[in-house]
């Protein structure tokens, strides 16, 4: 067999979480007026404030033109066709404990590979999941109130948190940063909160699961993480979707605040559902994520794309402060039709600050994927320092991989590396695997798992072996 | 072990072999010499089934088994190995990851009891020291910034612990030094034995000082002119192929 065909067969692997749950849900129609964010507001028992505030977004954002400059191909949203509250109905009572949870949504976790229950026995994951628009059950409440941390959903957090909420809610992403930013302030219907104490190192790495369940629904997660002074936390996020003919609209905002000498590690495990080999269904990922470092904060993002029909997100860092740290780490696989336009943008403000960027994109099928990264050293940057390798890797000779970065200097003792490369999975690499005994689905996922290794290598460990059996997945046949 | 009739073979469509025969029995080591683009490498690439090497015509047993009819690794897994020219780089797989899945896929398929870690990492490392390699060098990516010679000599390391049935050197010894060359006999010499055959493919005679073989064949042309003894080596190592292929200029 050739190795193109080996490659064809082994990149038309299923997606393995299409599936669908079926929970009675407690959907608003679709289109979206004000009308519509009032009603969002009061289904969340919001104060006055968050309403306004949400409508202010809403009246800008009816003003602002969608971006159309990122490497991506797709046909114009229709944002009046889209339902933009959904929650399971048996929510309607909040359940105090998992055992009050619905058995459908817990098992809906379990094909996921969520054993919540064992979750809890096992050695301190607490996870908060988002099913649609609503918080499901949130553990390790308890631990983490010992400790002082903030963990819950952001509907929550402002009814029991107004004033850290306001004060930082929007301070990074502010409601009309872009076009899926202002949607999504104005609609925002979940995500996570988490606000960790001043010098307190956060007792285990905290993780969301988000999951877009009901067809014809935009999910638009809002997070914001707050690590006060000398304080430190790793942050997990998960997603899937179903698999569905339509497209569905994500737009996520996520917002980081690592005051002085605080320490933020947020690592992304994307595999929502792709479309399948002709391009057709898939989700929209229209993301904005950004973190602000005061004076020797360091803010660090992972991420291991696999999933979504377009991805147009560029998890950044603001290194306000001096001696502040920024770090990317990140991998991007498409295959099929899928396309991504991802990357990040360091902005130096503060002396001696640093980032460091490594991307890692693997394309395959008819995909597309485009590195986009912004590296800017503002007039007060002195000695900051950059570092950026950005390597492509192409499965088969029908993708493409593509190279944006953008360079700015304002100061003139900033220094700013940039390597990178494209290369193929060669057959010289497969035939010596194969020449080994090792059969073709197992030699590329080998090769390709190597690849992204120094990615992998910053994800906590749980994450790594499952980021490493989803890249298999992805690009395995037969293997489930 | 291997029986090769009258085989044809073309790279990329271009006829190289040109009616080959070979016949290879257990504990044999046989040497394959010859001028440059007679086919020695293309032999040694069409048995261990390279994309883009066909077999044209004839045909090529390997323990009664029709080699055109089986994948690379369906090869490897009967024991087949081929030590490589020029071994690749396959960067961020470590070599004892890589070693562990051509062990698991080989040994499996062999009936051979599987290592757990623990013996894997001893044997590993015993081979390692076999061929002079030190035992960092199973942590850093297979061939991933090595030299022409730590290449070579990781070769011979995987070699020695596939333990394979039928081993293909491909001029494993072009660009080493002559310590090193002495480490890569040693370790092949110590694969010698009543159940294995080694094809040594190689342009000089002086890897035939060290290993030394049974069998002694002449490639021109895409076909075998002439067999004969370990001393026909040294013969050719005086004249050169020049009295065997009819042309001027050619010397070992």
């Amino acid at each position: 067999m050739s190795s193109q065909a080996e490659l064809d067969k082994v990149i038309r692997s299923e997606y393995e979480a299409g599936f669908t749950t079926l929970v009675e849900s407690d959907t608003l129609p679709p289109g979206l007026n004000e009308d519509i964010i009032r009603v969002i507001s009061a289904k969340k028992e919001e104060p006055e404030w968050m309403l306004e505030w949400r409508l202010e977004a809403y009246r800008h954002w009816q003003e602002m033109p969608e971006p159309g400059w990122a490497h991506l191909n797709y046909p114009p949203v229709d944002y009046n066709s889209i339902s933009y509250y959904s929650a399971p109905k048996s929510m309607e009572d909040r359940p105090q404990s998992l055992d009050e949870v619905d058995p459908e949504l817990l098992e809906t976790y379990k094909k996921l590979g969520i054993p919540l229950h064992e979750q809890e026995m096992l050695a301190g994951v607490a996870v908060d999941m988002v099913f649609d628009s609503v918080s499901v059950a949130t553990t390790f409440k308890a631990k983490l109130a010992e400790a002082g941390v903030i963990f819950c959903s952001i509907s929550e957090a402002i009814r029991e948190h107004p004033e850290l909420v306001r004060k930082y809610l929007g301070t990074v992403v502010p409601k009309g940063d872009n076009f899926f930013a202002g949607l999504n302030s104005a609609v925002f219907t979940d995500g996570s909160f988490v606000y960790i104490p001043k010098g307190v190192r956060c007792p285990m790495e905290l993780s969301t699961y988000f999951r877009i369940n009901e067809a014809n629904t935009g999910q638009f997660e809002r997070t914001l993480i707050i690590a006060d002074e000398g304080s430190y936390v790793s942050y997990l996020e998960g997603c899937t979707a179903p698999q569905r003919d339509e497209n569905q609209l994500h737009a996520a905002v996520v917002e980081l605040v690592a005051l002085p000498g605080a320490e933020i590690k947020y690592s992304t495990v994307q595999n929502w559902y792709p479309g399948d080999e002709n391009g057709k269904g898939g989700i929209f990922n229209f993301v904005t994520k950004r973190g602000v470092a005061h004076d020797n904060a360091k803010i660090s993002w992972t991420q291991v794309e696999t999933g979504s029909a377009i991805t147009w997100k560029y998890p950044s860092v603001v290194l306000r402060g001096d001696n502040s740290v920024g770090e990317f780490y990140s991998v991007a696989l498409t295959r099929h039709a899928q396309q991504a336009d991802t990357g990040t943008k360091m902005i130096h403000l503060g002396k001696n600050t640093k980032s460091t960027i490594v991307s890692k994109g693997i394309s395959a099928g008819r995909s597309n994927n485009s590195y986009r990264g912004l590296v800017r050293m503002g007039p007060r940057a002195e000695n900051a320092r950059n570092f950026t390798q950005c390597d492509s890797l192409l499965l088969g000779d029908t993708c493409g991989a593509h190279t944006f970065p953008y360079i700015e200097s304002k100061h003139p003792s900033a220094t700013i590396e940039h390597e990178a490369t494209t290369s193929k999975v060669s057959d010289d690499q497969l035939f010596l695997c194969r020449q080994r005994g090792i059969d073709p689905e197992k030699a590329i996922s080998m090769i390709v798992n190597g690849f992204c290794k120094e990615v992998f290598k910053e994800l906590p460990m749980e994450f790594a072996v499952e980021a490493g059996k989803l890249l298999e997945v992805s690009l395995e046949g037969a293997v489930g | 072990m291997l029986e090769i009739r009258d085989l044809h073979a073309a790279v990329g469509g271009k006829a190289i072999l040109k009616g080959l025969n070979l016949t290879v029995k257990p504990g044999e080591v046989h040497a394959i010499m010859g001028p440059n683009g007679s086919g020695k490498s293309t032999l040694a690439n069409v048995l261990a089934g390279r994309d883009n090497y066909e077999i044209t015509g004839g045909e090529a047993l390997f323990e009664g088994k029709s080699l055109a009819d089986l994948e690379p690794e369906e090869r490897a897994q009967l024991g087949l190995f081929l030590a490589f020219q020029y071994p690749v780089e396959i960067p961020g797989v470590s070599n004892m990851e890589f070693l562990k899945a051509a062990l698991e896929a080989t040994r499996k398929a062999q009936g051979k009891e599987e290592w757990d870690s623990v013996t894997l990492l001893r044997k590993a490392r015993e081979a390692c020291k076999q061929v002079n390699l030190d035992a960092q060098f199973l942590k850093r990516g297979v061939n991933e910034g090595f030299s022409g010679g730590e290449k070579k000599r990781n070769e011979i390391m995987q070699m020695l612990l596939m333990e394979p049935k039928l081993a293909l050197l491909d001029e494993t010894d072009s660009g080493l030094d002559i310590d090193a060359l002495q480490t890569v006999a040693r370790g092949v010499n110590s694969l010698r034995g009543p159940e294995r055959g080694i094809v040594l493919v190689t342009h000089y005679q002086r890897l035939l000082d060290y290993i030394v073989p049974d069998h002694v064949h002449v490639l021109s042309n895409g076909r075998i002119i002439k067999s004969g003894g370990k001393e026909l080596a040294l013969e050719l190592e005086d004249k050169g192929y020049g009295w065997l292929t009819g042309e001027e200029g050619e010397s070992a």
